[in-house]
């Protein structure tokens, strides 16, 4: 799957021989080191969770927020180089701001996705830009109803049901497919997410880690936040549990 | 008084207008005379002051006719790519806000008054009013150009919330209609247009079909009839 591109890979405007460009393979790479973040599509809203590496004990828990608010309807939760998702989050933000002076109503999720999505092909053009390191989540809900859509470094974004980039995504991904998506509200969506990300954080490998989970639903007045603090304690509650009893088969 | 023709002539075309936009129960008609004055000279009696934006969206126009015009052509062009990018049609909402940017940012140079009301999917029938400064308000009905100055007891009388499209349409003929008895610089058809889920239609009402108010003349259908018609002249002749 994987190779290296030797002679073809030093700069973004190089195709290689078998017509990949493999800058932007090596930049979604830098995505699957990251923690693991996902996002799911419930009826009646969207959840989404990270799973946030703790680099050094000595980091105030609730730091390092991955998950941002760009606009009152929509978030996005970043995987992969913190530094790129800042400036993609900026971007967002401004995007969502000046289409609303313009055209007078909120940005359709849609349409938002579509405009980040462009940003990032943007820099997979030009020799002088490096890709940006990030892949995206992003989780809005407007007059269409919630939306969930996936940004990968190559500029490309896909509507989901259910999306995980980093490095637990596989088995994210075959935990969420498992979810009868259709049927849950978000405030059980909120309690999946968790008891996903407990259950693919590997103990062994990875450091301690701190979850932060955000949703935008009909429960939030459809505006992007937080998961409220005591729903989310619930939701690690029921995650430690649901741990102990797999530990104890 | 010769002079003062001169002057007229090359005054700037001005739609001293009635223009009238009403939401009704599934949606607007919008309604407007027919007359556009340069001084006390009708340069065009039969002009169309409603003017299409989009496939949903119309608006009237009243003020400066270049203005108005020019302010239409480039919200038009904008609402189509929006409308392209968007991939369905654009709402009545963005339509006025966009009218209202180019009204508010060239408020110097314009001079406007423009209703816009049309009919989408997610809010039904909407009425906005962008008058001269280039506020924008959204309102059940609206009313403005120089004859609406005698609408307003009007429709303070005779406007009712969820009137059918019947009752709308012939509350805008009728406002429209006693305008053009009272304002010199409204005059001639009056047009409307209905705009609703189905799609749009327009109607026109030439003068003879209009209800006359207090002692006008039956309007004539060609001068000839009247030239042909006996002795005595119209009486109207005051020179």
């Amino acid at each position: 799957m994987s190779s290296i591109g030797t002679g073809y890979d030093l700069s973004v405007t190089t195709f290689s021989p078998d017509g990949r460009v493999f800058q932007i393979e090596y930049a979604a790479k830098a995505v699957d080191n990251s923690g693991t973040v996902i996002g799911i599509k419930c009826k009646d809203g969207v959840v989404m969770g990270v799973e946030k590496l703790i680099a050094s004990k000595m980091m105030l828990p609730g730091s390092n927020r991955r998950i941002h608010s760009v606009h009152r309807h929509s978030g996005m939760a970043v995987a992969g180089l913190a530094a790129d998702g800042r400036q993609i989050v900026a971007r967002t933000k401004s995007e969502a701001t000046n289409y609303e002076s313009v055209y007078g109503e909120q940005i359709p999720v849609k349409e938002l996705a579509e405009r980040i999505a462009s940003y990032v092909h943007l820099c997979t053009l030009y020799w002088w830009l490096r890709p940006f390191g990030c892949g995206i989540i992003l989780g809005g809900y407007d007059r269409d109803g919630p939306q969930l859509y996936m940004v990968e470094p190559s500029g490309v974004s896909y509507r989901y049901f259910g999306a995980a980039i980093g490095k637990g995504r596989q088995a994210a991904k075959t935990e969420i497919e498992k979810l009868k998506l259709s049927e849950l509200t978000c405030r059980q969506g909120v309690i999946e997410v968790a008891k996903i990300i407990y259950g693919i954080h590997d103990e062994a490998k990875d450091k301690e880690f701190e979850l932060e989970m955000s949703w935008v639903c009909d429960e939030s007045n459809r505006l992007h936040q937080k998961v409220p603090d005591e729903l989310l304690e619930e939701a690690k509650a029921a995650a430690k549990a649901a741990l102990e009893e797999m530990d104890a088969d | 008084m010769d002079q003062s023709i001169q002057n007229d002539l090359n005054a700037p075309h001005s739609m001293g207008t009635t223009i009238i936009g009403v939401t009704y129960n599934g949606g607007v008609v919008l309604g407007a005379d027919s007359r556009t004055s340069t001084g006390v000279y009708v340069a065009n009696r039969a002009s169309d002051k409603i003017t299409q934006l989009t496939d949903n969206v119309y608006l009237c126009r009243s003020g400066s006719a270049a203005d108005s015009q020019i302010v239409s052509d480039y919200v038009r062009h904008f609402l189509h790519q929006h409308t392209i990018q968007l991939g369905h049609p654009a709402t009545v909402k963005v339509a006025a806000n966009l009218i209202r940017l180019f009204s508010y940012n060239n408020k110097n140079m314009l001079q406007t008054g423009l209703i816009i009301g049309g009919w989408d999917k997610y809010e039904g029938g909407k009425i906005y009013g962008v008058p001269l400064g280039g506020t924008i308000l959204e309102q059940p009905f609206a009313i403005g150009g120089s004859g609406s100055t005698y609408l307003y007891g009007f429709f303070d009388q005779e406007w009712k919330e969820g009137m059918t499209k019947e009752e709308a349409e012939q509350l805008v003929v009728k406002a429209v209609s006693l305008a053009i008895a009272r304002d010199g610089a409204s005059g001639g058809v009056v047009r409307t247009v209905i705009i609703n889920s189905e799609g749009v239609t327009r109607n026109y009402y030439p003068g003879d079909a209009l209800p006359l108010w207090h002692e006008e003349l039956e309007p004539q259908n060609s001068l000839l009839d009247i030239l042909s018609s006996s002795s005595s002249g119209p009486d109207m002749m005051i020179s």
